[in-house]
């Protein structure tokens, strides 16, 4: 009896250090990323009720379950951590809705059939009919409120001391996704560049948006790549991070498993390299016939002192970066996105691609710098311009 | 004809009602429209809408649910005012009060909790809105005031976060604000902002640039803790106020709830 006790508790320490290593930063986005794409891809299989319900179930008992280990119900139960709880099955429950929604109507459409929303010169008085569901709403919105605010009290930590810095120091939830970029990118980036555009971008997307189908109605089909970027921005590079951000970073920000304990003392090896590294010292020391330059970052001026040393030494970084916004969105208008840029025209895909290539650029540093170190692409630190 | 409905009919007929409501009990189609048509509030919708439109399936209410919190948020808000000083003498020490002696002490969660559930409600009717295509002509300027709204729903949060000035709220605070010293040419370590001198003085510095400007200080202080009270109870309510405005009333000019064209 106690031998079998003893048994169980290693299988699940077993299974628990398992999930711990896959919510490493590298591989749980890599995995969401995945599964996020498998999803899309079988949109219509996965969303029948009976198929969703049985995953929801089977990540409730997970989740929940979960609460049984110590370390993980003292992250999900700090009283600000408990709308993120909220925050990931409303929004799943909400995807999975729209993706059902639309999965009907595709097939709907396929075999000829009215849209779910058609027989739009049905009206109905609003008076009756929608100010009652507005009341019902209400009343219900106002029970959960009141019911929330009886079980749960609002966190009061002790009174704000500007010399005792707690260790993690995090930003308000619906900010740690940007907080867990600066683990990638500068402040200039993660916190000034980054949100800009997300504001900037969607509100030029309706202007983008060139195509005029799915107007007024849940579909995937007849909008696949602007929903699939849209879905990819909102639920990996701002729910996802923001669970990263707030579940899975601890001291000195960290990575932590959910089932792991936060210790403040673990020390972390950090020996990220730059483009320029790589160009002057490793490639030149690696492949000396290939790379016949001696190893070592330039520190001369060129062309008689025009160029400074900084732009000499970041000339790789700058091809790089330059080829990415400017020459790839060129190639890219002669071939894969051919059809977009005719339906576009010039202005409209600049915009298009400055705000596409930010977004890409996030997961692509993301993914370079779990299997390379890659600290910058480009880092001409003298004036903080560092990318 | 029973007592109930014989004084109900007093009241009715009576010259203070019909000065209230200009039209008579809601019952049949003309009077329905005029319940609609003669109240200031009801009038944000259209007399008729698409039975498609309105089924829950289609705009989880997700918007209207976030104009209720908004309403919620500036109810409990109001009333908390009246138990918050927003110094750095009293501005936790009230908050504390207001946990241990004010009866019905739930505004403050309702205030807290409101507020979470807003930030989500408004991701959830911007996804919604996308997921319909309901961005489209005739409706691109209608999501730009939207997305302005949930920038400013996020903000009013931030700003509300300060206010209980806890160990949660400063750090929290900092972290945030923090970024603004990075902004490009406007933060004093930002990109650019070195280029910005006359002669060897530099106008971008710790005491001039955009962090300096949020927080009236160069850390989270007394002064940051006014401004962010003045800015979460005043002005980006009324921002809020205004555009949700504008909001509603594009929602109707622009075609009322979408639907199939």
């Amino acid at each position: 009896m106690l031998l079998l006790a003893v048994r169980e508790t290693t299988t699940l320490d077993r299974l628990k250090h398992v999930v711990n290593s896959l919510c490493a930063p590298e591989y749980f986005v890599s995995l969401t990323v995945v599964l996020f794409a498998v999803a899309l891809l079988w949109y219509r299989r996965w969303t029948k009720p009976a198929i969703a319900g049985t995953i929801l179930l089977l990540f409730s008992i997970a989740y929940f379950g979960s609460a049984a280990d110590p370390n993980f119900v003292k992250i999900i139960t700090k009283p600000d951590n408990v709308p993120i709880t909220m925050m990931i099955f409303l929004v799943g429950f909400f995807t999975w809705l729209a993706l059902r929604l639309g999965a009907v109507n595709d097939e709907r459409r396929e075999k000829g059939e009215p849209l779910l929303e058609a027989g739009s010169d049905d009206k109905v008085l609003v008076w009756p009919d929608l100010v009652y569901t507005e009341l019902i709403c209400l009343v219900l919105c106002t029970v959960v409120l009141v019911v929330w605010a009886i079980v749960l009290k609002a966190p009061l930590e002790p009174r704000a001391n500007p010399s005792a810095i707690p260790n993690p120091s995090k930003a308000p939830w619906y900010f740690l996704g940007l907080q867990e970029l600066l683990v990638y990118f500068d402040p200039w980036i993660a916190g000034v560049l980054l949100p800009g555009l997300i504001i900037f971008g969607l509100m030029a997307l309706p202007y983008i948006d060139k195509n005029p189908r799915g107007n007024g109605y849940y579909t995937f089909k007849e909008r696949p790549f602007v929903i699939t970027v849209y879905l990819f921005g909102f639920l990996i590079m701002w729910c996802v991070l923001i669970v990263v951000g707030t579940f899975l970073r601890g001291p000195n920000w960290n990575f932590f498993g959910p089932f792991e304990y936060w210790d403040p003392h673990r020390p972390v090896a950090l020996l990220n390299i730059n483009v320029s590294d790589v160009f002057w010292i490793t490639l030149p020391s690696r492949y000396p016939k290939l790379c016949p330059w001696s190893p070592g970052l330039p520190t001369q001026a060129a062309l008689g002192g025009i160029v400074p040393a900084y732009i000499v030494r970041e000339a790789p970084g700058i091809a790089l970066i330059g080829a990415y916004f400017l020459a790839l969105p060129v190639l890219l208008a002669k071939t894969a996105f051919q059809k977009l840029y005719a339906q576009m025209g010039l202005a409209r895909y600049v915009v298009f691609w400055l705000l596409l290539s930010w977004m890409f650029l996030v997961p692509i540093k993301m993914v370079l710098r779990w299997l390379f170190n890659l600290k910058y692409f480009l880092a001409i630190t003298e004036w903080f311009f560092n990318i | 004809m029973s007592v109930i409905s014989r004084v109900g009919d007093y009241f009715r007929n009576s010259q203070v009602w019909g000065s209230i409501f200009r039209h008579g009990i809601p019952r049949d189609r003309r009077t329905r429209a005029m319940a609609v048509l003669s109240n200031v509030f009801l009038h944000l919708h259209p007399v008729a809408v698409r039975k498609s439109g309105i089924r829950l399936s289609f705009t989880w209410c997700m918007g209207g649910l976030t104009f209720f919190l908004f309403l919620a948020e500036t109810v409990t808000g109001v009333l908390l005012m009246f138990y918050y000083r927003p110094t750095v003498e009293y501005a936790y020490v009230d908050i504390q009060g207001l946990r241990a002696h004010v009866t019905l002490g739930l505004l403050r969660e309702i205030h807290r909790w409101g507020a979470h559930a807003m930030v989500i409600s408004i991701w959830l009717h911007m996804l919604r809105v996308f997921l319909t295509g309901s961005y489209k002509p005739p409706r691109e300027f209608n999501w730009g005031i939207g997305v302005i709204l949930l920038v400013l729903t996020l903000l009013l949060s931030f700003t509300g976060y300060l206010l209980p000035w806890d160990q949660l709220a400063i750090w929290a605070i900092t972290v945030g604000s923090n970024m603004a010293r990075a902004t490009p040419f406007l933060g004093h370590e930002g990109p650019g902002a070195a280029l910005l001198t006359i002669g060897d003085v530099a106008l971008v510095h710790a005491g001039s640039d955009a962090r300096f400007g949020l927080l009236a200080g160069t850390y989270v202080g007394p002064n940051a803790l006014l401004r962010f009270y003045v800015l979460h109870c005043v002005f980006i309510p009324v921002v809020v106020s205004v555009l949700i405005a504008v909001h509603f009333w594009r929602i109707r000019k622009d075609g009322g709830i979408s639907g199939p064209l």
